[in-house]
């Protein structure tokens, strides 16, 4: 089996989360993997709680111990980092399978980056993304309930 | 090639949350807009009545059994394709995945018992 040269971590965290050259998708795909590890670590504990509810302990409901300020707060950040990391998904599943990426081209001098081309969608899901947040958003603040 | 594969996996599995998830919030954090699945409209979506109403569906607990399945690897192989990506050496990455395995069969146990116990116990309530 082919050994796997391994290289040191030289960027360190900036090599993670810094776009660099890149533009605003290297961004988004740094924000989408924080908005999943978060999701990831509130679905785990989600799943606890709600198991509860076997029991007929319903912990979120009226009076209850997650009936708090503090608790709302981070379900909205919750509810928020679903909807970006909802539609930010979609777009990544959506040029993986070619979507909306163009017709690829002979790369002649003076190059053009294809990143433009990818523009669009990226700020249509960001678009759609906003308008849930916003939905959502006015449940959370107690304008439509 | 089985990389690939468990790669094809975690994107269709995306799609399958992206629908399922989506109905789920749309319920619980967007049902005083919409109205979708609230049994009891004077009361909000996550009120302990409408839980009941809901666990004492099948559709829903089949539909909580699947999205949990679903998100549940969804998430730890996304979790897992970030810790790899720190070049771990091969027996550290083994065990990342047999720990990753074991939790998510774990939850998953732990979720889909729930899901079944709260759907009969809403259809005892329910009479």
């Amino acid at each position: 089996m082919a050994e796997i040269k391994r290289h040191d971590n030289r960027l360190g965290l900036w090599g993670w989360l810094g776009g660099g050259r890149w533009g605003v998708e290297r961004y988004a795909y740094a924000l989408h993997r924080l908005t999943g590890l978060g999701i990831l670590f509130y679905f785990l504990i989600h799943i606890v709680v709600t198991s509860f509810r076997a029991g007929g302990i319903y912990l979120w409901t009226k009076g209850e111990m997650l009936d708090k300020p503090m608790f709302k707060v981070g379900e909205f950040l919750v509810f928020a980092a679903f909807a970006y990391h909802a539609f930010n998904g979609l777009r990544l599943v959506l040029v993986e399978l070619g979507v909306a990426v163009g017709k690829p081209f002979e790369p002649v001098y003076p190059y053009k980056t294809s990143l433009g081309v990818q523009r669009p969608l990226m700020i249509a899901m960001m678009i759609l993304a906003a308008l849930v947040l916003v939905a959502g958003g006015a449940e959370f603040v107690g304008l439509a309930k | 090639m089985r990389e690939t594969k468990y790669w094809t996996w975690h994107m269709a599995a995306g799609v399958v949350i992206f629908v399922l998830l989506g109905l789920h919030m749309t319920t619980m954090h967007m049902g005083g807009l919409t109205g979708l699945f609230v049994s009891h409209p004077g009361e909000e979506s996550v009120a302990r009545v409408n839980s009941q109403a809901r666990d004492g569906q099948l559709l829903f607990t089949a539909g909580y059994i699947i999205l949990l399945g679903v998100a549940l690897y969804h998430g730890l192989y996304g979790l897992r394709t970030i810790l790899f990506e720190l070049t771990l050496r091969p027996t550290t990455e083994k065990s990342v995945s047999v720990v990753l395995v074991i939790l998510g069969l774990a939850l998953f146990g732990l979720g889909a018992w729930a899901a079944i116990a709260a759907h009969s116990a809403a259809l005892v309530a329910r009479g």
